[in-house]
């Protein structure tokens, strides 16, 4: 029979409560390995050459002088990196990302690598490598490369989408759209009208553990990854498959990971590691600097949106449209897509539409972060709602309550709610303390609500009895924030045993069966479901072998609080056996006994939270002090509850960051100007107040315990909270992310007569 | 049969259609069909598309069921981070 995963009220005991996660002491101490903390004998040192142009076509490499220096055991180009993609275009553009092919797309592109016995002599042979370019013109703003005479960067990319399809090639890779009912019908039954356009910049993810990975192919084509990633299993796939290698051939390990927020869901220097290793014959580890970090991986999206919504002066939403733009960098991507799917997701609208386009620029390849495209998309949405309800006299509060989505909502993105948590974090907004705290001279009180999907995929867990009746519980969900904690918890809410008696370790790929990435809020989510799964096929095992222990029918045996029970009183007084009873006699019952689980997890609940926020705005210098911060957010269940809480303050204060300071700055050159933490400031604990949470638990209906995704939601209201808050304290409309002080200075200035 | 709504990108290689009435009893049926009627619908298929039934969202695991007159919305499979 299948694994039902549909919800059962319960009472927890394990579930809900908050001990100590297993990987804390090691870490707090220093013995964590993470992905630069792996050494192999023999290893060599791998280094990347990376283009100083934003744009330029690649027309010579000469690699003999450096190939030549003593000490260099191998230097590549995209000559050592062959098409295997067969078509598969996204694959196609993760290696031509990888290693410039053709033509360098932006300051930062990779173009040759070294692999020497030591770092200087790895840097020595990158000053020997001459590389001739051809430098074109560039184009880094997503307005001024949607125009037709921006610098086109491909000329084999026609705009998606439409119909019928272009006859010239443009930087708009793709349009989509998503709504319902007649916008323009709407707009004419609305009161009042608001309609303003919005930028956002560039930011980086900003995790602390830079990209690193050891490298090993063997003399037969087998290899070995060690590396620091969300998702394994995915980075073996598509590692392999530029290699030119088949899948088994290829152990990959995941480290500790010191943050990746979506920007290590994607593969960056290990194929080029491989490379190096195959070419040289000796292990290659590759960690890559700050500065390369900032140039070459992971930025999210730029973007211009217009957002237009109109109501009725008893604060009835009658339409609601959005135009947004998001830079790619020089890949299609999903990014406009998402900010058009989620803009409007959190209201009831019955005429809404909202276009995406996806738009390419001579910046780093675009890659996910933290709920991807939806902060910017909430920005922009959260400001006009709020603006709307100003104008016309309501609560903002009470106008978001009067047009939230609720059960049975057609969903600005298609499909129908089901149970969701919009209307509660908004009530408990309303009620909770923060919105009734008196505010000081030139401070300001702003909030905002926020929607993400969350998905689950595909999920496999092994559960192992030891003969001691302890446990072993081998995830493939790389641990980003506490799951092996959280999954623990599980395992012993499921098996009616104390935590401490759960191991819980994340399986390499040769050792485990596939498991989708740690991303969309999927790991504690699906994993969960694995793990009651496999629990519950272990306990039917043991439920089993205490049969035959006992000599009774399988039916006779129940499982009660982490012991088989005889029912009833047919069987005489038989004592229970305990999961150390039946472990130890286990080579006399059958042999090993432990629970596996293959599935996949599909149903993740959607998840909505309300951010409110209180800033204090210095009028001489435009410095913006966030002085009060409150999120609410429903979990469904929340496994553990520290880690949720966690996790809503890690996405608010990368929001903080995001909606006041972190920006990349790109000179008339194409390059970018501020790559280190020195130029490109995240909020530090000096910056943040205390981050206040209140967790909401709306069970989802198709995860057993009402699970639902936490991870990213936390990170979709903060833009638009606190740019409303800003707005409310210097009165004037702050329409441009991040709100750094020159912006605020130029905004007050801009008001003053004269 | 299934009313079967499609995202604006789909609804391209569908000759125009943003909503389709299909008789399949599951995913893989629905695909089948799908494919069959508008052959430029196979490559998004073969890409991988999310089907919302009811309202709950699942990749394309093919056996599950359609139930009678379920609402029915194929989207784009999405990132996350």
């Amino acid at each position: 029979m299948g694994f039902d995963p549909s919800y059962a009220n319960r009472a927890f005991k394990s579930v809900g409560t908050r001990p100590v996660r297993p990987d804390g002491v090691d870490k707090v101490t220093g013995r964590a390995r993470y992905g630069a903390d792996f050494n192999l004998a023999g290893q060599l040192v791998g280094r990347i050459l990376r283009s100083p142009h934003a744009h330029a076509r690649i027309v010579r490499i000469d690699t003999s002088k450096a190939a030549a220096l003593p000490g260099v055991k191998a230097v590549i180009t995209a000559a050592d990196l062959p098409d295997y993609t067969h078509g598969d275009s996204d694959l196609f553009d993760i290696l031509d990302n990888c290693m410039a092919r053709t033509k360098v797309f932006y300051d930062g592109h990779a173009v040759a690598a070294v692999a020497a016995i030591d770092a200087r002599t790895a840097a020595e042979a990158l000053d020997l490598i001459v590389v001739e370019y051809e430098v074109l013109p560039h184009v880094t703003d997503v307005d001024a490369a949607m125009k037709p005479s921006a610098p086109l960067l491909h000329d084999t990319v026609f705009t998606g989408g439409v119909d019928p399809k272009p006859t010239t090639p443009s930087n708009v890779a793709n349009r989509s759209q998503y709504g319902h009912g007649d916008v323009e019908a709407g707009f004419g039954a609305a009161d009042i009208i608001i309609e303003r356009s919005f930028k956002t910049e560039q930011t980086h993810q900003g995790y602390i553990e830079p990209h690193a990975c050891v490298a090993n192919i063997n003399a037969d084509g087998s290899g070995e990854l060690w590396v620091c990633t969300q998702g394994h299993f995915v980075f073996r796939q598509q590692c392999a498959t530029l290699l030119g290698m088949e899948v088994s051939k290829l152990r990959v390990t995941s480290s500790e990971i010191g943050g990746g927020f979506g920007g290590k869901t994607h593969i960056w220097a290990e194929p080029v590691a491989l490379a190096l290793s195959r070419k040289a014959g000796r292990p290659v580890k590759l960690v890559m600097s700050r500065e390369e970090v900032f140039r070459a991986s992971g930025p999210t999206s730029a973007t211009s949106i217009d957002v237009k919504i109109g109501a009725r002066k008893d604060g009835t939403i009658t339409a609601a449209s959005a135009t947004l733009r998001y830079s790619c960098g020089p890949y299609n991507g999903p990014w406009a897509m998402l900010g058009a799917m989620t803009a409007f997701a959190c209201y009831d609208l019955a005429n809404v539409k909202s276009v995406g386009y996806e738009v390419l620029v001579n910046r780093p390849k675009t890659a996910a972060y933290r709920a991807p495209s939806a902060p910017m998309a909430a920005f922009a949405v959260e400001s006009v709602i709020d603006e709307l309800a100003h104008r016309i006299g309501m609560d903002p509060v009470a106008f978001r309550i009067r047009n939230a989505a609720r059960e049975g909502t057609q969903s600005s993105y298609g499909p129908v709610y089901g149970p969701i948590g919009i209307g509660p974090t908004l009530e408990a907004a309303r009620n909770h303390p923060h919105m009734k705290a008196p505010l000081g001279p030139n401070q300001g009180r702003g909030m905002a609500c926020g929607f993400w999907f969350n998905f689950g995929g595909q999920t496999c867990t092994d559960l192992n009895i030891g003969v001691d009746g302890t446990v072993t519980l081998a995830v493939g969900t790389v641990d980003v924030g506490g799951s092996r904690a959280s999954l623990s918890l599980v395992a012993a809410e499921e098996l009616g045993i104390p935590y401490a008696q759960v191991n819980a370790v994340v399986a390499d790929t040769a050792t485990l069966g596939y498991n989708d990435m740690t991303d969309g809020s999927r790991g504690t989510f699906s994993s969960s479901m694995a793990t009651i799964s496999a629990a519950r096929n272990a306990i039917t095992i043991m439920r089993g072998r205490a049969a035959v222990m006992w000599s009774i029918p399988l039916e006779d045996v129940a499982w009660e609080n982490g012991q088989a029970v005889a029912k009833g009183d047919k069987h005489g007084n038989l004592a229970p056996l305990t999961m150390k009873d039946i472990a130890g006699a286990a080579a006399k019952t059958g042999g090993p006994i432990a629970g596996h689980s293959e599935l996949v997890a599909d149903g993740a609940g959607v998840s909505f939270a309300t951010h409110i926020c209180d800033v204090e705005v210095d009028p001489e210098t435009g410095a913006t002090k966030v002085v009060r911060y409150t999120v609410v957010q429903d979990a469904g269940k929340a496994v553990h509850p520290t880690y949720v809480e966690g996790q809503y303050q890690g996405g608010a204060a990368q929001g903080i960051g995001w909606a006041l300071n972190e920006e990349y700055v790109y000179g008339g050159d194409g390059r970018l100007q501020n790559a280190g933490f020195l130029d490109y400031r995240v909020p530090v604990c000096s910056d943040l107040p205390m981050i206040d949470t209140q967790i909401l638990e709306i069970p989802n209906p198709n995860h057993p315990y009402g699970v639902r995704g936490v991870g990213e939601t936390s990170i979709v209201p903060p833009l638009g909270a606190i740019a409303n808050a800003v707005s409310n304290a210097v009165g004037v409309r702050m329409t441009h992310i991040p709100m750094s002080p020159p912006r605020i200075l130029a905004a007050l200035e801009a008001t003053q007569p004269g | 049969m299934a009313k079967v709504t499609l995202w604006s990108g789909l609804s391209a290689a569908a000759g125009g259609n943003t909503t389709l009435e299909v008789t399949a009893k599951d995913i893989r049926e629905l695909f089948r069909v799908l494919a069959e009627q508008y052959p430029g619908l196979a490559p998004f298929i073969a890409q991988g598309i999310a089907v919302s039934i009811d309202g709950v969202i699942y990749r394309d695991t093919w056996s599950k069921e359609l139930p009678d007159n379920a609402e029915i919305f194929l989207l784009p499979r999405i990132a996350g981070g």
